[in-house]
């Protein structure tokens, strides 16, 4: 028994694991602590959501572990290898401005896919505009849809590469409450059909009990995970249910929010 | 699903949009020679006598003579201009390091008006087709140099991240995202250096070569005070420039280029 714990298995038992993680920005010299020693394990397939106070460094996480940005101390691995910088196989889906407004609907889904033979990339693009209820808009710029549609085009694109772990940040936080709700639900029903690991970062604490397997709290700058709440409620969520309520109101709190206004 | 397509306004606005400047122009040019014909001294030729002017330059062969002479030498200024600037400025803009360390001198040329490279241009070129090339080469060099500097300045931060996300070499990331993140700014800026070229030409052919409009206007005033060729020469030139504005402009309604100028 003891050697067991003792010993590891060659991919340690997450998908993409944060040991240790701090991160400051330079700033007229002065250093600026952002993050200080995260330490997470996601498995594979596994809904994560961040959320924080604004300002927190929710992003700069996203970005440490997608990549664009190295951390100062600590480590990031997926599958057991350290994080060298971007990679296909790790999309970032971002809050706006993400899809190229130069090309159609179907030019920004075949973005990725340029290594693939024509009827391939066609017949991928067409899945995706499918899955994304594109359909009709294929030839359209961007600058001709609604802001939900450009979300759906963005996710679309970063999931026609076919990659492992799709990290958002605060993707439909620009877009109507309406809109938001239905978005959460296409989000939902993709995550369900293909299963890849999501790291979706939000301020929306709403957001986060319908979405996530587990929501990690940060605290404010420089932050640490303050908690980490499992929702072991089963989709789809019925977003009255007392034990949505209890979990929702248990995340408030932990952000340190009242209960009346 | 939102945003009317803008090619479905209805033929008659556009009409009007066009005749109203049209009929503008035609009222102007009336008041023009009811004046010229009451004040008969003459201190500007009528609009009639610049008109019997352009088509005695017709007539002798000298209109598409001069207006292709012209164009030619604004076409290779302005296209070796191009072809040394957009690049160069695009990689300065890419490197911070280039930008810093290129741009005061950037700076202390570019005031400089191109007519001030004259009598360089001579020496170096003789006079010729050669000498005005090059003053609407340094004309046009520096505006250009500018605009693909901070085209490339100006692309949003999420663009180059996504062209990094999705694994591409160098070239692919150039062909695929800086060009066409770059490329609405660089028409922009072409345009306006279009303008400048059309400037000089007329100012070098005065001094450099005896050909081309800004050739016309100097020569007909010299050669015996024909001020009617004077005026059909200013006119010329206005004409065209217009048309290479309206070209220009013509690209910046191409789909893929026009994301820029609409909202966002």
């Amino acid at each position: 028994m003891a050697t067991e714990t003792l010993k590891r298995p060659p991919f340690p038992s997450g998908k993409l694991r944060l040991e240790h993680v701090g991160m400051a920005f330079d700033n007229d010299g002065k250093s600026f602590p952002v993050l200080e020693d995260i330490n997470l394990d996601v498995s594979d397939g596994e809904f994560i959501c961040l959320v924080g106070p604004s300002g927190c460094g929710k992003s700069t996480l996203l970005n440490l572990m997608g990549g664009f940005l190295a951390p100062t101390s600590g480590s990031i691995t997926i599958d057991g290898q350290p994080v060298q910088g971007p990679d296909p196989r790790r999309i970032l889906v971002f809050q706006e401005r993400g899809v190229f407004p130069w090309l159609t609907v179907e030019g920004n889904i075949g973005f990725g896919l340029s290594s693939l033979s024509r009827a391939e990339r066609d017949q991928r693009i067409a899945h995706y505009v499918q899955m994304m209820r594109l359909q009709g808009f294929e030839h359209t710029y961007p600058a001709d849809l609604s802001g939900g549609m450009k979300q759906r085009l963005q996710v679309a694109r970063a999931l026609a590469v076919n990659p492992d772990i799709l990290y958002l940040d605060e993707p439909f936080g620009a877009l109507d409450s309406v809109t938001r709700l239905i978005m959460r639900g296409e989000l939902l029903r993709i995550w369900e059909s293909e299963r890849r690991t999501i790291i979706f970062v939000t301020h929306d604490i709403d957001e986060a009990v319908q979405l996530a397997d587990r929501v990690v709290v940060l605290s404010s700058r420089p932050a640490k995970i303050e908690d980490v709440l499992t929702i072991d409620i089963a989709h789809p969520r019925n977003i009255s249910s007392p034990r949505y309520l209890q979990l929702r109101d248990e995340l408030m709190s932990k952000i340190g929010l009242a209960y009346t206004l | 699903m939102t945003a009317i397509e803008p090619e479905k306004r209805s033929t008659s606005v556009s009409l009007s949009v066009w005749l109203r400047p049209v009929a503008f122009i035609l009222l102007l040019l009336i008041l023009w020679q009811i004046a010229v014909s009451r004040h008969p001294e003459q201190l500007l030729p009528g609009p009639w006598a610049v008109l019997k002017g352009i088509g005695e330059l017709l007539h002798h062969g000298l209109l598409l003579k001069y207006v292709v002479a012209s164009l030619f030498r604004v076409t290779w200024g302005f296209a070796l201009a191009a072809v040394l600037a957009i690049p160069l400025g695009l990689t300065l803009g890419w490197y911070r390091r280039g930008d810093m360390a290129f741009n005061p001198l950037v700076q202390i040329f570019r005031p400089i008006s191109p007519l001030a490279w004259i009598p360089l241009a001579i020496l170096w070129f003789g006079v010729g087709d050669l000498a005005a090339i090059f003053l609407i080469f340094v004309g046009c060099f520096f505006p250009l140099l500018l605009t693909a500097m901070s085209a490339v300045q100006n692309i949003p931060a999420v663009y180059i991240n996504v062209g990094r996300n999705f694994g591409m070499s160098t070239a692919q990331f150039v062909s695929r995202v800086l060009y066409p993140a770059v490329v609405p700014q660089l028409i922009t800026g072409s345009r306006i250096t279009m303008g400048i070229a059309w400037l000089v030409v007329v100012a070098a052919e005065m001094i450099a070569v005896n050909s081309g409009l800004g050739f016309l206007i100097v020569d007909a005033r010299n050669a015996g005070n024909r001020y009617d060729l004077v005026v059909a020469g200013m006119v010329l030139i206005g004409i065209i420039g217009l048309l290479l504005d309206l070209g220009m402009r013509s690209l910046e309604r191409v789909k893929s280029f026009r994301w820029s100028y609409s909202e966002d």
